[in-house]
Parts: C-alpha cells; sequence; structure tokens
C-alpha cells in the first residue's frame, strides 16, 4: 500500500510540472497548445538516449532533457508564434502528432518497442531506485519548478504576460514586445516539460511512443482547466486530482470512464473558471476579433 | 514633431489611406476628425507601427517611425489611447497603470506618476484593487487615459475618447484633455464627435475616405459651412430644400 502511494505521489508530481508549465503558457500568456506531450517525450527520449548511449550522469541527462525540449520548443514557438489563438491550436497540435510519429518511427527511439532499461539515477552517493528517494529527487524538481514560475508571474514581466492575455495590441502599445515574451514563455515551458520527461524516463526505466501522444497532451490541459486557469496553486491541484481520480474509480470498474468524464464535466459546468481560476478557458479564436 | 508626409496604408489589398499628410508640433492639440470609415484610426495604427505603411513617411522627433517596432515607437515617447478604452479588464486598475510606464526604467519615478495619477483621478484610487472590467465606460476611459499618461508621452493621441459614453462622461473626458492641454501636453485627438473635438483642438484636419479634405485652425473648421453641414448638424433645412 505505502509503495502504491509513494508511486502515485512520485506520478502526481511529474504532472504537477507538466500542468504548472503547460498553464505558464495557456493561463498566463494566452496562448493555446495542444501539444505538450510533444516536449515530454522530447525529454524522455532526450534524456534516455543520453543516459544509455554516452553514460551521463542522471543530472547532466536531465539537464539534456531541459535543452533540447527548450530549443524545440524556440524552434517551433519563433515561427509560429506570431500566429492568433486558432492557427496555434492548429500548429501545437500538429506537432504533436508529428513528434508521435518520430518517436514511433525513428531508430534511435526503438520505434513502436520504446527503450527499455533506461538507467536509474544513481549520484551524490544516493540510490534513488528505491522510490522513497526517487520522490525527494521528484520533489526538489517540483519545488524548483513552483518556486520559479511564481517568482515569474508575480514579477514585473508575469504583468506584462497578463497584459497579453489580456488584449495582446493594447499591451504592445504599452511597449511589450509581445512576441519576445511569447516565444520566451513557450520555450520556459517546454524546457520544464523536458524536465518532467527526464523524470518520468528514469522512474519507469522504459518508454515507449504511447505515453507522449495527444491524449497526454489533452490530459494535461485538463488538469490546467480544471484546476484554472492562471493559478499555480489550480495546476498543483488539477495534477493531483486528475491523477488519483481513475485510481479511486477502480472500484467501478466498467463504469470508470463513464464517471471520469461525467465528474469532469459536471465540475466545469458547475466551475467554469476552474477550481482555483479566476477566467474561463480562452475560446475568444472561436468568435471574430471585436 | 510629428510629420506625416503622403502617407499610405491599408489592410490586404484594401487601400485605406490614399496618402496623407499633416503635422503636430509641440504643444498643440491637433484633432482629426470624419466619419466611419474615413481612416481614423487606421492613421493612428500605422503612426503606432500596428500597421506597417506602404508609402510615404512618418517622421517624430527626427526618427523614421515607418521601420520601427511599435514597442520601439512607444520608448521615443508615442502614448496611444485605443480605440474603446481596452484597458486590462482582468486586472487590477493600479497594475493597468503600472504597464502604461511598462518601458520606463525610473522606478522611483513611476512610483510618484502613480501616486500623482491616483491623486489626480481619485476614481483610481478608490478602485485601486478592483478589476478594470468592473468600471464604467467612462471610468475605463479615465484609466485608459491615465494609464497612457503613464508613458509620460511626448506626444499623447487618443482614439475617439467619446464613443460610447454617456454626455456626462463626454463632457468629463474633455475637460480632463482641457486640463493636458493647459498643461502643455501635445496631443493627437481622432474623434467623430467634431463638436467637442473643435472645442479643444488648436487645429483640425478633416479626413474623408482616406483623403484630407480640409485642413485649418479649429475656429475656421467650425465656421466652415461644409464641416457645420457635415459634421456639426447645422443647416440641414438648407441644404435639403
Amino acid at each position: 500500500m505505502v509503495a502504491y502511494l509513494l508511486h502515485l505521489t512520485i506520478i502526481a508530481g511529474i504532472y504537477i510540472i507538466l500542468s504548472v508549465s503547460l498553464n505558464l503558457i495557456i493561463g498566463y500568456a494566452g496562448q493555446v497548445s495542444l501539444g505538450h506531450a510533444a516536449f515530454y517525450g522530447i525529454g524522455a527520449y532526450t534524456s534516455a538516449l543520453v543516459a544509455l548511449n554516452w553514460h551521463f550522469p542522471y543530472p547532466a541527462a536531465a539537464l539534456s532533457a531541459m535543452l533540447v525540449a527548450g530549443v524545440c520548443g524556440l524552434a517551433l514557438g519563433l515561427p509560429t508564434l506570431r500566429l492568433k489563438e486558432d492557427y496555434l491550436a492548429i500548429v501545437t497540435l500538429g506537432f504533436g502528432v508529428i513528434m508521435d510519429l518520430v518517436f514511433l518511427n525513428l531508430d534511435i527511439t526503438g520505434g513502436p518497442d520504446g527503450l527499455p532499461g533506461i538507467p536509474t539515477p544513481h549520484f551524490f552517493g544516493i540510490n534513488f531506485q528505491i522510490p522513497r528517494h526517487y520522490l525527494v529527487l521528484v520533489a526538489v524538481a517540483v519545488g524548483f519548478t513552483l518556486i520559479l514560475t511564481q517568482r515569474l508571474v508575480d514579477s514585473y514581466h508575469g504583468r506584462a504576460l497578463r497584459a497579453i492575455r489580456d488584449h495582446e495590441i493594447t499591451a504592445q502599445v504599452m511597449g511589450i514586445n509581445t512576441p519576445a515574451y511569447k516565444v520566451f514563455i513557450f520555450t520556459l515551458a517546454a524546457g520544464l516539460a523536458g524536465l518532467a520527461g527526464s523524470l518520468y524516463a528514469h522512474y519507469i526505466t522504459f518508454i515507449n511512443p504511447e505515453s507522449f501522444g495527444l491524449h497526454t497532451s489533452i490530459l494535461i490541459l485538463a488538469m490546467v482547466v480544471l484546476g484554472g486557469m492562471g493559478s499555480i496553486g489550480g495546476s498543483v491541484l488539477g495534477a493531483v486530482l486528475l491523477t488519483l481520480l481513475p485510481e479511486l474509480l477502480r472500484e467501478a470498474r466498467g463504469y470508470q470512464d463513464l464517471i471520469y468524464g461525467g465528474l469532469l464535466v459536471a465540475l466545469l459546468i458547475l466551475r467554469p473558471e476552474g477550481i482555483l481560476g479566476r477566467g474561463k478557458l480562452s475560446l475568444k479564436f472561436l468568435k471574430k476579433e471585436g | 514633431m510629428l510629420t506625416l508626409k503622403s502617407l499610405q496604408a491599408g489592410y490586404g489589398r484594401v487601400p485605406v489611406l490614399k496618402g496623407i499628410s499633416l503635422h503636430v508640433r509641440a504643444g498643440e492639440v491637433v484633432t482629426l476628425i470624419g466619419g466611419n470609415g474615413a481612416g481614423k484610426t487606421t492613421t493612428l495604427r500605422t503612426i503606432s507601427g500596428l500597421l506597417a505603411a506602404r508609402k510615404g513617411s512618418i517622421e517624430f522627433d527626427g526618427h523614421d517611425l515607418t521601420r520601427l517596432a511599435t514597442e520601439r515607437i512607444v520608448t521615443l515617447g508615442l502614448a496611444l489611447v485605443p480605440e474603446g478604452r481596452r484597458v486590462f479588464t482582468s486586472l487590477s486598475v493600479t497594475t493597468n497603470l503600472e504597464l502604461g510606464a511598462f518601458h520606463r526604467r525610473d522606478k522611483g519615478e513611476v512610483r510618484r506618476d502613480l501616486e500623482e495619477m491616483r491623486e489626480r483621478f481619485p476614481l483610481l484610487k478608490e478602485r485601486a484593487h478592483q478589476a478594470a472590467g468592473t468600471l464604467s465606460g467612462g471610468e475605463q476611459q479615465i484609466l485608459a487615459i491615465g494609464r497612457a499618461l503613464m508613458a509620460r508621452p511626448r506626444l499623447l493621441m487618443l482614439d475617439e475618447p467619446s464613443m460610447g459614453l454617456a454626455p456626462l462622461m463626454v463632457s468629463q473626458v474633455y475637460e480632463i484633455l482641457g486640463e493636458l492641454k493647459a498643461a502643455g501636453t501635445t496631443i493627437l485627438l481622432v474623434e467623430q464627435n467634431a463638436r467637442a473635438a473643435l472645442k479643444v483642438a488648436d487645429r483640425g484636419y478633416v479626413l474623408e475616405t482616406g483623403r484630407i479634405v480640409l485642413a485649418g485652425t479649429a475656429a475656421e473648421l467650425r465656421d466652415d459651412p461644409e464641416v457645420q453641414r457635415a459634421y456639426l448638424g447645422k443647416g440641414y433645412k438648407e441644404v435639403w430644400e
């Protein structure tokens, strides 16, 4: 039982990093991204590959995961973030699908069989194969993510991001370099997703493309929306709830998905702004500019 | 201070500005009046760099604005109060004001200006922590003007500040513009409400379908029979009969 709870806590921690980073893009900068799992996957594969092939120690592997995912975020963000919401949604969705196919078809990623035997971290004389120790590692990463994002959104730059979310053109007229901010936040969020991927790969020790597909992107998005956009606490809560909910529903067997979906729908009807959020999901791309 | 020379701009293949020239001297209040679709907002958008100029030049204090990005233009000292106010509705009144000073690096001075703005418009102090979206239209307009002033602009541009406001609020907004003028602020005021605009302005231009059709001092424009007929609603009978 304790082992099971430890496992769930570690998984929840990884999802917290993912949902908090996606919230930076959606909740604070007001941009749409439907391909967050792609960066999660890029981080997981990068970390696994450098550890398997070049025997990188874990901290170096995690750092490479963040860097490569961040650079991919930058490469995707630079040409696309000048696009408006609906186009951006399609481009990020497409990116997610493309990366899924890349993981599935490259030799180096092991194709559909994935990469087995990823080494468990072992550094500073601590063996992280013990779940209790791994939890500490995840907790440090979660703490780092939370402090970084909280400090960012409370800063002068956080104000600029929220101005962009409220009205991009007016933000520009205030002298805010909106394209630069959007690319920066996209890169940062991608890097953090890469960190989550690295933590996942070295915990499970086996990865395959299944974990990083569209459904994972949607799950992370659901965590952000359920918890509340533009609220870091909300993203944490959303990640924990949606990690635990399927486990709690295990008893219900065949009805699991029905109850899960029903609860989500009910929650969002009762509280469209999310549990801790202030703003509703931006669907303004469905309307014409007023 | 600001000089536009045969400026052309448009959206897609549709030309909106078909070559307009105008200038604003330091300390002047200049108004640009015209009906819907005349190109008033387009002119301001082009000056602000939100829209690329096709031809012609925009010069501000010796800088050519046609090649500069919006955020660079703002740092040169141009502030825009956009059409329809456009306050950041989910952010607090204070945050809105702070964002007006976004490009400024003199933090201490910014704080002083913020205090001053709250003294000047007590409303902005009372509602300091309220979301700007909860203010009434007129209050939002005052906030939008205050936000633009936080940039310490050398030229303040306003896009239809009277749009959608109750008559009482219109006169309140124009009272503020009168005070700014008295304090020596240089203003480029775009309006459909020609009556209000010509009262506060020194000079004016009349814009019709992308061309300047008339220019002169505010008094000249007020007395011009064509302006009176088209924009001030005088003399309908004579013209119609």
